[in-house]
């Protein structure tokens, strides 16, 4: 009978199944094939034309699936429970710290009380850092962004609305401050210091076992005994790894008591409260849930990196959330990835679109013409866009500033004529065909 | 030796007091515009700040540049080595104020009236794209060899008053606050100002009354244009961080110092504006004055931050600011 009518539920538990349809599952399944096609550089997907040239694609693709931890995060914040934050940032940051304090390199114990330095015991330059493995400080960069969401709580469940996104705002450049006072934490107030490097151990890196953690990331090696792998290609699993476990745990979450309580409070408090969802107890729970995707997303941003200043937790990398999930779709978790995947690997696509035409601009034909009206060195008056050197200054925007503007007009764009996002025009084509070939 | 010893006391309070009541001027002015907007539109514009940027660049680009982009005749106020005169300054910085004006206008036609009658969260967001879309010009603009010079024609002069260097920026910035604030307080009495003020009471009453709401929103968002060009004009001067040229990292976040101002003030009270303004500003620079010896403890810059303590300090008592008008919640 289900064979006929796929679509007809007969139990509350095949309503509320993670992939409902078999699309779904066919869908997420071909998506994550392809990814490790591309990842493993698999001919079929290096064979796309050449400015998307297969295996250059993995560093943007890493940093990618960790924005999306990031983005589930504030998913659940502005889009499940309705709080609009603009301090995503912030709660990245405190991830990031706290992660770099129990993994990164330092002298460990004194060194982690802060304020010691105005006191006179030790030397500024001195950085605090217990080097533990991953086990340890990634679930802590959660827990620890967690509790700072907490503490926040009092001011945040207070205030509603635009009032909101003000405080957040705030936050964004407390923090920062922050990460300049205390030196011996964030590093230098300009380049920071040096996050631990992805690899799985037992225990501490300096406990005798120096050279050999169980697994290292961050050098190209052999799995299983015949997977050659770099270690972008081997952080890129074990990124995919912890997205699909957030992924899940946010689905998880949006089908539960807690999810439904979140909702509620999103779609009118008020009401929810009249209900019996104690109100101010959930938003506390949503921005503690909200932080700790942050956190974790933050160190791993971090780590990604490796190296990270206090000015990066800036209030433009959480206006980057905020796009991805208007982008996206708001309250979805498939319209955030979708946005992620969009927002994120747009600019990389920009650049190498720029690269392969300005080698079209040497050729002649209909491509050169096109070429050479839309980039221009700035030398000669011709009025293109794209400026291709770093003297044009004024009107020809180099690539860089041109992604701002992409994303910037792609906010407006989105949010006057598809607020639902990229998971509102899937909604509307998978509609059409629905009902093919009737209207409805 | 005592009586010196107070005299520096004096002194340094002396320039201190002034400078803050200019700063806060200052942070008025931009504080304005954003509560102008707010009142007559329920949109806060996070665009304010690109938008004070640019109207600065447009400024720049008057009292500098040879020729205009993508104009064919050269600049006929800027000739060789002098800097232009008080009057001409004051001209070209109406004209600056005017095309910011216009540039709210164009914004606000494309992207904001689309829009009337959505949430107040989506019409923030959409502002929030605008701001990044305008950003990457502005900081494309001011990206050249040379300083974006805004050639204050009093330039860092200053009168001595107790012992103090008071500049005389400090008393521009007191006159453009003077000046904001009355326009608007007159403004509101106009005929106009009273449409103003009933589109911020009921949108769609003041439609049915015959006034023409559309136009009400553009008005306002030329005005809020203006204040800002006018706000990051004065900020530029040469006494605070700026140093009389339009700064690539200080422009940018000068709208976002203001946030702390118009929640202090509560988002649509035009007086909060300036006493929001007022406080910010002391607190900003009193800090920087009387906490210099913790600087080690405090961390460099930390006077940037007091704004937004005094801001989370507010709201965990008030959390409508001070004069803002709490929100009627139906259920």
């Amino acid at each position: 009978m289900a064979f006929n009518r796929p679509l007809l539920r007969t139990s509350y538990a095949e309503d509320a199944a993670i992939l409902p349809t078999a699309f779904q599952k066919g869908a997420v399944g071909i998506a994550l094939l392809l990814l490790s096609a591309m990842a493993l550089d698999v001919p079929i997907v290096s064979a796309i034309p050449k400015f998307l040239l297969g295996n250059t694609w993995l560093s943007p693709f890493n940093n990618m699936l960790i924005f999306c931890v990031a983005a589930l995060g504030i998913n659940i914040l502005v889009g499940v429970t309705g709080q609009v934050s603009l301090g995503h940032s912030f709660f990245m940051g405190v991830g990031a710290y706290a992660a770099v304090l129990l993994g990164g390199d330092g002298s460990g114990g004194l060194a982690c009380v802060p304020f010691h330095a105005q006191l006179g015991l030790l030397e500024r330059t001195t950085r605090c850092g217990l080097a533990l493995p991953i086990w340890i400080w990634l679930p802590a960069a959660g827990l620890a962004a967690a509790a700072v969401g907490i503490l926040v709580s009092p001011v945040a469940v207070r205030v509603r609305g635009l009032y909101l996104a003000i405080v957040t705002v705030g936050l964004v450049f407390i923090g920062q401050h922050i990460g300049v006072m205390l030196p011996e934490f964030a590093g230098d107030a300009e380049s920071g210091r040096r996050w631990p490097p992805l690899e799985f151990r037992l225990w501490r890196r300096n406990d005798g076992n120096e050279d050999n953690p169980l697994i290292n990331f961050s050098e190209d090696g052999t799995w299983f005994g015949f997977l050659e792998l770099s270690d972008s290609q081997k952080s890129f699993f074990f990124l995919l790894g912890v997205v699909l476990f957030a992924t899940v745990l946010a689905k998880n979450l949006m089908r539960s008591r807690t999810g439904r309580a979140l909702q509620a409070i999103r779609d009118r408090d008020v009401a929810a409260e009249v209900m019996g969802v104690p109100e101010r107890e959930y938003k506390r729970l949503g921005f503690a849930i909200s932080s700790a995707y942050a956190g974790v997303g933050g160190a791993l941003f971090a780590v990604n990196l490796s190296r990270v200043g206090p000015p990066e937790w800036s209030l433009l990398l959480a206006v980057d959330f905020i796009a991805i999930l208007l982008i996206g779709g708001a309250g979805t978790i498939a319209g955030t990835l979708m946005g992620t995947f969009f927002v994120e690997l747009l600019p990389d696509f920009v650049e190498r679109l720029t690269e392969s035409q300005s080698e079209a601009a040497e050729g002649s034909g209909v491509g050169g013409a096109i070429a050479r009206f839309l980039l221009t060195d700035g030398s000669r008056n011709d009025f293109g866009p794209i400026a291709t050197s770093a003297q044009a200054f004024g009107w020809p925007l180099p690539v860089p500033l041109w992604n701002f503007v992409i994303y910037g007009v792609l906010i407006v764009v989105f949010l006057i004529a598809e607020p639902l996002g990229l998971f509102g025009i899937w909604l509307r084509i998978r509609n059409y065909w629905k009902g093919w070939p009737f209207s409805y | 030796m005592l009586f010196f010893a107070q005299a520096t006391a004096l002194a340094t309070f002396t320039g201190a007091i002034t400078r803050a009541i200019a700063l806060g001027c200052i942070y008025a002015v931009v504080a304005l515009g954003f509560v102008i907007v707010f009142k007559a539109t329920q949109v806060l514009n996070f665009a304010h700040g690109g938008i004070a940027m640019a109207g600065a660049l447009f400024m720049s680009i008057m009292v500098n540049d040879a020729g205009f982009p993508f104009l064919p005749f050269g600049n006929p106020f800027v000739n060789g080595e002098d800097r232009p005169g008080v009057m001409v300054w004051i001209l070209l910085l109406a004209i600056a104020m005017a095309i910011t004006a216009g540039l709210a206008m164009v914004l606000e036609r494309v992207a904001i009236r689309p829009m009337v009658g959505q949430p107040l969260f989506s019409l923030a967001i959409i502002t929030l794209g605008i701001e990044v879309a305008i950003s990457a010009f502005n900081r494309d603009a001011v990206n050249t060899p040379n300083a974006r010079s805004l050639e204050f024609p009093w330039g860092t002069n200053f009168w001595e008053i107790l012992g103090a260097n008071v500049n005389h920026s400090y008393l521009v910035a007191v006159l453009a606050a003077a000046f904001s604030f009355g326009v608007v307080f007159f403004f509101y009495r106009s005929r106009l100002g009273v449409a103003m003020r009933a589109v911020a009471f009921d949108q769609e009453a003041a439609m049915a009354q015959g006034i023409n709401v559309g136009r009400v929103f553009q008005i306002a968002w030329a005005i809020g244009g203006a204040l800002a060009c006018l706000g990051a004009v004065v900020y530029s001067m040469a006494p605070f961080g700026p140093q009389g040229a339009v700064s690539s990292d200080l422009h940018p976040v000068l709208a976002f110092r203001a946030l702390p101002v118009i929640i202090l003030g509560g988002l649509d009270s035009v007086t909060g504006a300036l006493i929001g303004g007022l406080v910010i500003g002391s607190a900003e620079v009193l800090a920087g004055q009387y906490l210099s010896g913790y600087t080690s403890f405090l961390g460099v810059g930390y006077q940037a931050i007091v704004p937004y303590v005094i801001m989370l300090g507010v709201l965990l008592v008030r959390p409508y600011g001070l004069f803002g008008t709490p929100e009627i919640r139906r259920v």
